[in-house]
């Protein structure tokens, strides 16, 4: 079995303990080529929609306005997921660092951690390293400054407009868009918002120049990727892994040997069936050879035992739940496809019920006015056309 | 300067400012989007996904409320694409809805129901959610009843209170399926700072909010043989009520609505406009005594700037937000309310009925005047003043229910005794309205002469303006105002909730020195009641304000002091201005109320 083991990596976990010079390396380069460096090392979003991280900066360091901040999204809320708590409580100064090299950049003075609401049992220790990361940015004569916002327990938070409104006072729903966060983010100034994985990231770029970073990975999907691995595993856990691997060779190191699916990428992701593993890659979409899945680094593995459709049922009952029901087609229509699903398990409707729902589904991905409402479409879509005749019978 | 930006919307070519929407774009070349929580008068929300069009090579569809057009941009709004999901959209709302229509109070007047039909949504649709949701239907209000199984969450009601009349009663509440329209801690509307304005019943889509309606009371009323039912019609209804009944926004209307009235077995028919003008006297002279107490007695308990009182949308606001000045409004009741006690005592002993026997309607287009009869202020005639309210719209239905054929109705004239009024009393329907007719009454009351303004005119208090300014400088007073010589008198009109607010934080802020502010709560004045015919835009209060004020030009009597039927009154009745009936039956205090 040791030969199907996939390379396991330590970029984000090493515990590395210079910040300091990092920073005063950083610091002491012109911003263009801080931003250049990201840019080039083709670091994308870490939080699951892949957006360039360095475009993100350059755009919002272009911005005008003499307000803008960096916020770190720690809302970590993908069923899931559970990677950032570990970073966050393993290397925040990684984290903390990169927010600094980005308010420097982008000319922002001040940084917000959104925490969940959840995770507030970090908040003393997050708390006491940001007190010792302040102190060492006054001997740098650098006047950045972070606060943690601590969140409310709302999924929908963790999109970043909803997240700025959360900030705000008000209630947590997504704001149109344009305007988007790099010209109008919280209280309307540009504003970078990065995921925690995100963040810690740029600080290994930054020590270690683009290059090492864009050895790691294939073609659009540079770098490491930290996995929340759960499900019907022997080996649950975090892992740090490479970009670019197949399902197959993932399924065949996590797996129990009797793995009938995958759901990557959460709630919000895809399902794919066991005769896909082989030609899915694990990435973000782009010019690679076969079907190519990105995830926010949750990887929940299905044995034989498991119904799919009580899986599914219970993806809808968290997205009825979750929605903010701002927006008809997310907040009706996620009720509409779980009593759906549950009125054609129990023969109120023919099987042809599901069709109606698929093409609901696809309505709800190009009308929901953010990537939640949009995304229910990718597992429902995803179970139902894999798994179909569990869903009937 | 902005940009011109060039794009195709169903093929035809269109030029637009930068930062037009696609909507408006396609408004340009006569393309209607359909849409639900679109407002012309709110803000944008992109909620109701109703008006997503296609743009051709994009793989998501946009809102067109929301979406700002972008060069060379080809949309699509009709595209298979685009249909589907929008018929989609409908269809979820519906699934959410309790379209009980044939049973609902607005069937055939809901903006949901015409997009059923227009995309034809038939009964093989999603499954019915309402069997499934605990909902509320809050009719404790006087003045408004609250639907939840019919709410679609557009949320334009929210956005109405909170934004155009900075109020909050409604609000957002919970998530996800459980998502609602609510009020603090959930409680009915009537416990809450609502002020019955009915400005979210105008926006509503559908029959979630609604006035309540007491037509079947008053037709009981008419039918009742011993009873004497009176009849009052205030201001604004006359241009608006057309609207209703088939006619064109800005068409003056009084004749018919008066012949209606007859038709439908109102034994008088008098109009409120003869109490504006009673206003204006009582309210004009409490200005004139509270300026003589402040410069001449110098009496510090003197409470200035004065504010009308005659917007009982504005008098709950202000008991709920401004509670510490409420000796800053007028002691002087509404027109509406001076006519209700004046008709169970002065009227009743004219026309030699008793006070028990009459029954006192009055038409409005407010549904705050619903409350307003409620108060237990107003029962000074040691009755009921007003036994029921009726909106434009309710007795615009009423004259449908009795058949009448509107539109070729002659015109006829009001009862006498309290159906007499100046155009001073007419354009108490506008915005600046009250303003205009104190001014040209005080003035001439103070000079001796008219208000220096050409034909009565007084242009600097009329508009759409959110707050308007005005200073009136007193020269060569009569003898006995000689303390008022070169005083400039400051005036303030503000129309729309969200506008009173701005006032009055600079009043409390001290950095206005108002004597005098006029306040309507709701936009464009009484005109843009929230018991006038729906829709309601800036265009539409825009034409019934041009009538408003044509209607003033073509009274004899422009001047409120100059009604006969109103010195008759004090002659006969009250005897002085202020003076002890008046006191009695005219004048009252409100209270401070709680701040959620």
């Amino acid at each position: 079995m040791a030969n199907k083991k996939l390379k396991r990596l330590d970029l984000v976990f090493k515990d590395e303990k210079d910040t300091e010079s990092v920073l005063k390396k950083t610091f002491s380069r012109s911003n263009a080529d801080v931003i250049n460096d990201l840019i080039s090392s083709g670091l994308k979003g870490r939080g699951g929609a892949g957006f360039p991280t360095g475009l993100k900066w350059k755009l919002t360091a272009d911005a005008k306005g003499d307000e803008k901040y960096v916020i770190c999204n720690a809302d970590e809320g993908e069923p899931g997921t559970f990677k950032d708590r570990e970073i966050l409580s393993k290397v925040p100064h990684k984290v903390l660092a990169g927010m600094a090299i980005c308010g420097r950049v982008t000319g922002a003075k001040k940084g917000f951690i959104y925490l969940r609401g959840e995770y507030r049992f970090l908040l003393p220790g997050l708390n006491e390293e940001i007190e010792k990361f302040h102190k060492l940015l006054e001997k740098l004569d650098c006047r950045f400054r972070v606060e943690v916002f601590t969140g409310s327990g709302a999924y929908i938070c963790g999109e970043e407009s909803a997240l700025f409104e959360s900030m705000e006072g008000k209630r947590g729903e997504p704001r149109n868009k344009p305007p988007f966060p790099t010209t109008s983010g919280y209280r309307g100034k540009p504003t970078v918002i990065n995921n925690v994985e995100t963040l810690a990231h740029t600080y290994s770029i930054f020590k270690y120049g683009p290059e090492k970073f864009q050895d790691l990975g294939v073609q659009d999907s540079r770098g490491s990727k930290v996995f929340s691995v759960s499900g019907d595993t022997p080996n649950p856990g975090i892992y740090e892994l490479e970009f670019g691997m197949t399902l197959q060779k993932f399924v065949d190191d996590f797996g129990d040997g009797d793995t009938k699916a995958v759901q990557v990428g959460g709630a919000s992701g895809f399902c794919v069936p066991r005769k896909k593993f082989g030609k899915t890659i694990i990435g973000y979409q782009g010019r690679l050879q076969g079907e190519s899945l990105p995830t926010g680094g949750s990887m929940m593995i299905f044995n034989s035992s498991r119904s799919m459709y009580n899986v599914l049922h219970n993806y809808l009952d968290f997205f009825v739940e979750e929605s903010c029901g701002q927006c008809t087609p997310c907040r009706v229509g996620t009720q509409q496809l779980l009593l759906g699903i549950e009125a054609v398990k129990k023969g109120e409707r023919s099987s042809s019920y599901l069709d109606k729902l698929l093409e609901l589904a696809e309505t709800m991905r190009v009308t929901a006015k953010c990537g939640l409402g949009q995304s229910v479409a990718n597992s429902f879509a995803s179970i139902v056309e894999n798994f179909k005749e569990e869903m009937i019978y | 300067m902005s940009e011109i930006i060039n794009l195709t919307i169903d093929n035809v070519p269109v030029s637009v400012k930068e930062g037009t929407t696609i909507l408006e774009a396609a408004k340009k070349i006569n393309v209607r989007i359909p849409t639900l929580c679109y407002h012309q008068d709110l803000c944008v929300a992109g909620n109701c996904r109703v008006c997503v069009v296609e743009q051709k090579g994009a793989d998501r569809l946009l809102p067109s409320c929301a979406m700002p057009v972008s060069e060379g941009m080809e949309i699509l709004t009709n595209s298979l694409k685009a249909r589907n999901a929008r018929k989609h959209m409908i269809e979820l709302l519906v699934s959410e809805h309790r379209a009980d229509c044939t049973r609902c109070y607005k069937n055939g007047n809901c903006e949901l129901q015409e997009l059923s039909s227009e995309y034809i949504i038939g009964e093989d649709g999603f499954i019915d959610l309402i069997p499934y949701k605990e909902y509320t239907i809050d009719h404790y209000s006087p003045s408004i009843i609250k639907d939840d199984s019919k709410c679609i969450r557009c949320q334009r009601c929210v956005r109405t209170c909170n934004e155009l009349q900075k109020i909050g009663a409604l609000a957002v509440a919970y998530k996800g399926k459980d998502m609602k329209i609510s009020t603090f801690f959930e409680k009915p509307m009537f416990e809450v700072v609502c002020t019955n304005c009915g400005q979210c019943i105008n926006r509503c889509p559908t029959g979630a909010l609604t006035e309540k309606t007491y037509i079947d009371r008053v037709w009981a009323e008419i039918n009742h043989e011993d009873k004497h039912v009176v009849v009052q019609t205030a201001p604004a209804v006359r241009v608006a009520l057309g609207e209703a009944l088939g006619m064109e926004p800005g068409e003056i209307v009084t004749g018919k609505l008066v012949a209606a009235l007859r038709r439908l077995g109102f034994d008088s028919v008098l109009d409120t406009d003869f109490t504006a003008d009673l206003t204006i006297i009582e309210e004009g002279n409490e200005l004139l005594q509270r300026l003589k107490k402040a410069l001449v007695d110098k009496d510090p308990d003197v409470r200035l700037p004065l504010t009308t009182s005659c917007s009982p949308g504005w008098v709950k606001f202000i008991e709920h937000a401004f509670p510490e000045y409420l000796d800053n409004v007028s002691t002087a009741k509404s027109p509406q309310q001076m006519f209700g006690a004046l008709a169970k005592t002065f009227y009743a002993k004219k026309i030699k009925v008793a006070p028990e026997n009459i029954v006192s309607i009055s038409i409005m287009p407010c549904t705050a005047k619903k409350y307003e009869a409620d108060r237990p202020e107003m029962r000074s005639s040691g009755y009921k003043d007003v036994d029921y309210v009726l909106t434009t719209r309710e007795l615009a239905l009423m004259i449908r229910q009795a058949g009448i054929d509107f539109a070729s109705l002659p015109d006829d004239d009001y009862d006498s005794i309290m159906g007499e009024s100046s155009g001073a009393g007419v354009i108490f329907g506008a915005t600046g309205g009250v303003m205009e007719a104190a001014l040209r009454t005080a003035y001439e009351i103070v000079t001796g002469r008219e208000v220096p303004f050409k034909n009565l005119n007084i242009t600097p208090v009329r508009g759409m303006e959110g707050v308007r300014e005005a200073t009136i400088k007193i020269e060569d007073p009569l003898p006995e105002w000689k303390f008022l010589d070169g005083v400039e008198l400051k005036c303030c009109v503000a129309h729309g909730l969200a506008n009173a607010k701005k006032v009055m934080d600079a009043v409390k802020a001290g950095t206005v020195g108002y004597h005098f502010i006029e306040i309507m709560a709701c936009p464009g004045g009484c005109l843009g009641g929230g018991g006038q015919p729906i829709p309601t835009n800036e265009e539409i209060r825009e034409k019934r304000t041009a009538a408003i004020y044509r209607e003033d030009e073509n009274k004899p009597i422009r001047k409120s002091h100059e009604n006969p039927e109103v010195i008759r009154l004090y002659k006969e009745f009250l005897k002085e201005p202020l003076g002890e009936i008046s006191h009695k039956l005219l004048h009252t205090h409100y209270r401070a109320r709680n701040r959620y």
